[in-house]
């Protein structure tokens, strides 16, 4: 311990601490604050550029999301379309042929009606017809047969079982 | 020199050299066991292996 | 395998050992133990401060010593200011007259010799009378702190301009500014706290690459030698102390006087010992750097001193291997002693500036 007070020097302390203290301050402002800030700001930099990188990712991921999402609807939106088409063909089809059934149908029973009526004017025009022939007949049976009676008997009630037939 | 000093300055350095030979050999193992921390064992022992080597030197001088 | 190479070195031992008897022998007679003597000699010469820049010295053919360097100023201040070229001195061999007064230099100190006439006078320690204290001199480690001084100056001021042209340093730059981020990162901002290592930055970054670069210094055989000044290390230490107390907030001062947590009597009793601790932190920076640095060279100089005692190959050439093994160990040493110093400085700034905890 004596040995290291003995040692001392008053004027080489006096120097490093006067040197130091003026290293401190100049470094202090001419090296250390602008090499601290410039490692600041480049880290910061990095920093920043990975957010933006994370950032820019999301942002894909999200747009990704969303063309998808477009997509899928488009699909949808198709898939109804077609299959609105698809039901309105049916229904068209549907529809048409209903129709032409009852197309057809009407024409049909107009027909029958037709027939129907046609047939009856032709039976009752054959009556008309029959019985004015009957009565022809008869007339003429009558001028012929009269002439004898039991044909005449005869005739009449044989023309007569005929008529009623009709 | 006299003998109780140098004697006493060999107890000293045994001291001193027992202690940080503890501190270095208890924060291998603690690096063997969590070798993911050992940037804060080392500075641990560093700081330690420090104080007991100031404490050595100190009394050294003193003598 | 082991047991082989065990085998070999103890072998080598031995050999060494009878090696040293023999060299016992030789050195019984007169003239190895002058050259003993003399490595000591140089060994504390080489410890010490001196007043003129010399790089080596020899004897010349008539016995008498020639220095290789250069005379630095002496500047006293002893009834007035004395400022004379350290050329006058002599290397200790010559008287000084400057102003009417005669002055001599002795093992790295300046003695006024007015009174005795040129002759040291010593007192009952061996140690020499009327030193003068006021002593400014730039002496060889004065010149060096300078010289460290501007060199950092230079390096750093470039490096921080070179920040103006692109993100990424240029030269040598680039390989300190790890050693800058690793300094904020690993050392100030675990022990200070991220809201307040700002303020400690500069000095802490100051105070590392100094002790390092002037520790390197140390190691070349330029003999300089400037950490190993308790002045230089005292004036560090208290830098950091004095930058500890001034900036310490209340938090601090209330764990050295009123300890809080403790019986009151315990807190009478633990605040002188608190207070002394804040002076023994430092203390102990101080000495650790010194004892270090001085202990470093004395054993490395006294195994290259061991070179020359040998005078055999085997001794000589095993003190060359172990003198270059320890200098890389002392390449070691120059930064972690940086390392270690700034570290704790760190540490107790961080003490000082610790915001309170409601946990105790």
């Amino acid at each position: 311990m004596e040995k290291l007070i003995n040692e001392f020097s008053f004027g080489l302390f006096f120097w490093q601490l006067l040197m130091f203290v003026l290293l401190v301050i100049l470094l202090g402002k001419f090296a250390w604050k602008p090499i601290l800030s410039a490692i600041e700001g480049r880290e910061e930099g990095i920093k920043d550029a990975l957010d933006a990188a994370e950032k820019a990712k999301l942002e894909m991921a999200n747009l990704n999301a969303d063309n998808e999402r477009l997509l899928q609807e488009a699909r949808a939106e198709r898939e109804t379309m077609m299959k609105e088409a698809r039901e309105i063909k049916a229904k068209m089809i549907a529809d048409a042929k209903e129709e032409a059934q009852a197309e057809a149908n009407k024409t049909i029973a107009n027909a029958q009606a037709a027939i129907e009526s046609e047939k009856k004017a032709a039976v009752a025009e054959l009556k008309s017809t029959v019985a004015t022939l009957s009565v022809d007949i008869a007339e003429k049976m009558v001028k012929s047969e009269l002439s004898n009676k039991d044909k005449q008997l005869e005739l009449v009630n044989s023309m007569l079982n005929d008529a009623k037939l009709n | 020199m006299t003998i109780p000093t140098i004697v006493g300055a060999g107890l000293i350095v045994i001291g001193a050299g027992l202690g940080i030979g503890k501190i270095g050999g208890s924060a291998m193992d603690a690096i063997a066991r969590q070798p993911e921390a050992s940037g804060k064992i080392q500075t641990a022992m560093l700081i330690a292996a420090a104080l007991i080597e100031g404490i050595g030197f100190a009394a050294l001088f003193a003598g | 395998m082991q047991r082989k190479t065990l085998g070999n070195i103890l072998s080598i031992f031995i050999l060494l050992a009878s090696f040293t008897m023999q060299a016992e022998t030789v050195s019984s007679g007169e003239d190895s133990g002058d050259l003993k003597s003399e490595i000591k000699a140089y060994i504390s010469h080489h410890l010490l401060d001196s007043y003129d820049f010399g790089l080596y010295s020899y004897t010349n053919d008539q016995g008498g010593h020639e220095y290789v360097g250069f005379p630095l100023p002496v500047i006293l201040w002893d009834d007035g200011l004395k400022v004379f070229s350290s050329s006058k001195l002599h290397h200790d061999e010559g008287v000084a007259e400057v102003g009417g007064n005669l002055y001599r230099s002795y093992h790295g100190k300046i003695y006024n010799v007015t009174s005795t006439g040129g002759e040291l006078k010593m007192d009952d320690h061996h140690h020499p009378e009327n030193r003068v204290h006021l002593d400014f001199s730039i002496t060889k480690n004065v010149f060096t702190i300078f010289l460290v001084s501007l060199l950092i100056l230079f390096v750093f001021s470039r490096m921080a301009k070179s920040y103006k042209n692109s993100a990424m340093p240029k030269g040598v730059g680039r390989g300190l500014e790890p050693i800058i981020q690793y300094i904020r990162d690993d050392i100030a901002i675990p022990n200070i706290g991220i809201k307040k290592y700002k303020r400690y930055m500069p000095y802490l970054l100051t105070v590392f690459f100094f002790i390092w670069i002037i520790n390197l210094l140390g190691l070349t055989p330029l003999g300089i030698n400037v950490t190993n000044n308790i002045a230089v290390t005292l004036a560090l230490a208290l830098l950091t102390y004095l930058f500890t107390t001034f900036t310490a907030n209340k938090n601090y001062w209330g764990h050295i006087f009123w300890m809080p947590g403790v019986p009151p009597l315990m807190r009478i009793v633990l605040a002188p010992i608190e207070l002394l601790g804040t002076i023994i932190k430092p203390f102990s920076l101080m000495i650790r750097l010194y004892a270090n640095i001085t202990a470093g060279h004395i054993v490395l100089m006294s195994i290259i001193g061991l070179m020359f005692i040998f005078k055999n190959w085997l001794g000589s050439s095993l003190s060359f291997f172990l003198a270059f093994a320890l200098s890389l160990l002392e390449l070691l040493v120059a930064a972690l002693q940086a390392y270690i110093f700034t570290m704790l400085s760190a540490l107790y700034f961080g003490s000082a500036v610790e915001e309170h905890h409601d946990d105790h």
